[in-house]
C-alpha cells in the first residue's frame, strides 16, 4: 500500500514539531526516518499512524485520506510497533500478540481459528513461538521488542510503522529485527538512530532536523559527510566496506563548526 | 500443537460453576431463618409467585408466614445481594482498566461519599424520610459528585486517569468531611440510621428496591460485552490502543459513566459496602487472567457469588444478632485475599511488582 505524505505539520505540548512534511513511499517499500533527536521522528510517525494528531497537511493510504477512515479501519491499514508498553496488569505473550487482531473483530466474539493462526505465524516469524504462555514483564529487552513486532504482524496490515524497534537490541537482534521488517513485503516507515543500519536496510531515506524534510533519496545518495555535519554536527569519514563494496560511514568527532542550529534533547 | 490463550479452560469450568453455586446460595437463602422452610419447599413458594395457577398457593399447604418469610424479605434480600456484589465487582474491574490503576475501585470517583451525603442530608433535614426518598438523595448525591469529578478532571476535551484519581479523592474528603459534620451535629437519634447507611447493608431490601439496580446492572453487561476486546487493548496502554483502531478517550468516558452509574444505583439502595469491588476483579484476573471477555463475566458472576455468601454467613452466624455486612466481607474477603496474593499465579497476573 502506497503511502502519501502531504505537507504535514504537527504539534506537540503546543510547540510546533513537524513543518511542512511532504514524502511519498512506493508499495512495499522501506523508508528509513533519520534525525537528531528531538528532530521530529516519532511526532511525524504518531500523525502518519494516527495516534497523534497533525495540524496541517494529510496522509493518504492508496489515495485514501487518512483523516476520513474511522479508528478502526485506520488500524486495518496501519500497524505501530510501540516503543513501550503500559504494565499495571500482567498479561501473557499470546494474549499480548492476539491484541493485534482487535481491529479485524468485535465485543466478546472469540478469537477465531484464523486469529490464532496468525498470531503463531508471527510468533513463529520473529522466533518467540517458545515464549508464548509466558508473561510479557517478565520477558527481556530483546525479547520484548520481538513479541511486540509480532503483535504488530498479526494486526495483518499493509502498512508497517516502527519508531527506534532497534533500541535496547544487541547487534545481532537489530540485524535480525531489522531484517524481518524489511523482508515482510509491507511498507514500512521506520525511525532508526543508526545510519550504517538505515543505510544497509532501508529503500530510502528522509532525514529531518528541527523538524523540517531535509533529504530524501536513496541511502547512498543521502548519507554522505556533509550531510551528517550538516544534520548531526558530526565529522566522519566514508569509506567503501571491503566485502559489500557498500558505504559506511565512520564517525570522528563531534563538529566544531555545526551548521544547523542544535536542538533541544527531549 | 495449537496454542491456546492461558484461562480459557478456566473460565469454561467457572462460569458455570458459578451461576450454580449462585443459584444454590439464593435457594438457601430463601430457605435459612429463624421460620422453618425447607429448600423445597422455598423452590415451590417462589415458582407459585412466578407462574399463576400453582395449587400450593392456594391449598394452604404453606402459612402466610412462611410465605412472607420467603417471598418479601429472604429472597430480595438474597437478591440485591447477589447484584450488589456483581455491581461493584464489574464497576471495580471497569475502573481499574480505564484509570489504568489496580487499586481503582468503585468509590473511586467519590460516588459512595456524594452518596453518603445525600442521604445524610436527608435524614438530618428531612422529616420523615422513607427508605425510597433516602434511596433516591443517595443516588442523586452519587450522580452529583461523579459528575464534579468528571468535570474537574476532564481538560482539553480529554480524561487524563492520573487526574481523575487524584479528583475523586479530593472530593471523597470533602463529600466525607460534610458527613461526618452533620452526623456529629444531628439529633443522637439519627445517628444509628446513618452509620447503618455509611456501613452498607442489603437487609431492608423489597422487590421494588431491585428494579433501579437490576436494570443498570443488565444494561452495563450489555454495553460492556461489545466493548471487551477494546478494554483489553487498554491493557497494552493508550497509545498501543489507538493504534489498535480503540477511540481511547470515547471508551474511557463512557465506561467510567457506565460504571458509576451502576456504582451510585447499588450505593442508593445498599450503602457504601466495600473489598467487594476493589478485590473480587483482581480475584477473577488471577484465576482466569487479564482478557476482558474472561474477566468481566467470572468477576461479575463471582461478586453475586461472594455478597449473597456473606449475607447469608452475615444473617445466620451470630443469629439472632446480624453481623453488619461490610464487616463480614472485610473479615471473611481479606484473609482469602491476601492467602491468595501468596500464591505463583498471582505473580504471573503482576501482583508481585
Amino acid at each position: 500500500m502506497r503511502v502519501d505524505i502531504d505537507g504535514l505539520s504537527a504539534h506537540r505540548g503546543g510547540r510546533p514539531v513537524v513543518t511542512d512534511v511532504s514524502i511519498a513511499v512506493p508499495s512495499g517499500s522501506v523508508l528509513g526516518l533519520i534525525g537528531p533527536n528531538g528532530s521530529g521522528k516519532s511526532t511525524l510517525l504518531r500523525a502518519v499512524s494516527g495516534i497523534g494528531r497533525a495540524s496541517s497537511g494529510r496522509v493518504r493510504f492508496d489515495g485514501v485520506d487518512a483523516a476520513t477512515l474511522s479508528r478502526r479501519d485506520l488500524a486495518r491499514r496501519v500497524a505501530v510497533m510501540a516503543q513501550e508498553h503500559s504494565e499495571e496488569f500482567e498479561i501473557t505473550v499470546l494474549d499480548l500478540v492476539l491484541l493485534g487482531r482487535i481491529p479485524h473483530g468485535r465485543g466478546f466474539g472469540r478469537d477465531s481459528e484464523h486469529d490464532i493462526s496468525l498470531a503463531e505465524a508471527a510468533l513463529d516469524r520473529v522466533g518467540a513461538r517458545r515464549l508464548a504462555g509466558r508473561r510479557f514483564a517478565a520477558l527481556s529487552g530483546g525479547e520484548r521488542q520481538r513479541v511486540l513486532l509480532a503483535r504488530a504482524l498479526t494486526q495483518d496490515t499493509p502498512v508497517l510503522i516502527l519508531d527506534e524497534p532497534t533500541n535496547h537490541l544487541d547487534i545481532a537482534h537489530q540485524l535480525e529485527l531489522l531484517e524481518l521488517v524489511t523482508t515482510t513485503e509491507r511498507t514500512v516507515l521506520v525511525a532508526l538512530h543508526d545510519l550504517n543500519l538505515a543505510a544497509r536496510s532501508c529503500d530510502a531515506v528522509a532525514v529531518l532536523a528541527d523538524g523540517r524534510l531535509v533529504a530524501l533519496g536513496e541511502p547512498d545518495d543521502v548519507l554522505d559527510t556533509t550531510a551528517i555535519r550538516t544534520v548531526f554536527g558530526v565529522d566522519s569519514t566514508a569509506v567503501r566496506h571491503p566485502a559489500t563494496g557498500r558505504r559506511h560511514l565512520i564517525f570522528d568527532a563531534r563538529s566544531p563548526h555545526p551548521v544547523s542550529k542544535g536542538t533541544p534533547v527531549r | 500443537m495449537p496454542l491456546q490463550p492461558s484461562g480459557v479452560l478456566a473460565a469454561r469450568v467457572l462460569v458455570p460453576a458459578l451461576t450454580a453455586a449462585l443459584a444454590v446460595l439464593l435457594l438457601l437463602s430463601a430457605a435459612v431463618g429463624t421460620i422453618s422452610v425447607s429448600a423445597a419447599d422455598a423452590v415451590r413458594l417462589v415458582v407459585g409467585h412466578l407462574l399463576p395457577g400453582m395449587p400450593w398457593m392456594t391449598d394452604g399447604s404453606y402459612t402466610a408466614l412462611q410465605d412472607n418469610a420467603v417471598w418479601q424479605f429472604r429472597l430480595p434480600r438474597a437478591l440485591l445481594a447477589a447484584i450488589t456484589g456483581a455491581a461493584l465487582a464489574l464497576a471495580g474491574a471497569l475502573m481499574q482498566v480505564v484509570v489504568h490503576n489496580p487499586l481503582a475501585e468503585p468509590y473511586i470517583l467519590g460516588v459512595s461519599a456524594g452518596a453518603g451525603v445525600g442521604a445524610v442530608s436527608l435524614i438530618v433535614f428531612g422529616v420523615g424520610a422513607s427508605s425510597l426518598a433516602i434511596g433516591s438523595a443517595a443516588f442523586l448525591g452519587a450522580l452529583l459528585a461523579t459528575a464534579a469529578v468528571y468535570l474537574l478532571s476532564q481538560r482539553h476535551g480529554r480524561i487524563a486517569p492520573q487526574r481523575l484519581i487524584l479528583a475523586g479523592v479530593a472530593l471523597g474528603s470533602l463529600f466525607s468531611a460534610v458527613t461526618s459534620y452533620l452526623t456529629i451535629t444531628t439529633d443522637a437519634q439519627n445517628v444509628f440510621s446513618i452509620m447503618f447507611l455509611l456501613l452498607g447493608s442489603v437487609s431492608a431490601a423489597t422487590m421494588t428496591h431491585l428494579a433501579l439496580p437490576a436494570a443498570a446492572l443488565l444494561g452495563v453487561l450489555a454495553f460492556t460485552a461489545f466493548r471487551a476486546r477494546a478494554l483489553n487493548a487498554l491493557l497494552a496502554g493508550d497509545d498501543a490502543a489507538t493504534s489498535l483502531g480503540v477511540n481511547v478517550n470515547r471508551l474511557r468516558s463512557s465506561v467510567l459513566i457506565a460504571a458509576a452509574l451502576l456504582t451510585g444505583s447499588v450505593v442508593a439502595v445498599s450503602g457504601g459496602i466495600g473489598f467487594v469491588g476493589l478485590v473480587i476483579p483482581h480475584v477473577a484476573r488471577i484465576v482466569v487472567g487479564t482478557d476482558h471477555r474472561r474477566t468481566l463475566p467470572v468477576a461479575t458472576l463471582g461478586g453475586a457469588v461472594f455478597l449473597t455468601g456473606a449475607d447469608l454467613l452475615a444473617r445466620t452466624v451470630a443469629a439472632p444478632t446480624e453481623i453488619p455486612l461490610g464487616v463480614l466481607t472485610a473479615l471473611v474477603g481479606a484473609p482469602f485475599f491476601l492467602w491468595l496474593l501468596r500464591r505463583d499465579r498471582a505473580d504471573s497476573v503482576g501482583m508481585s511488582r
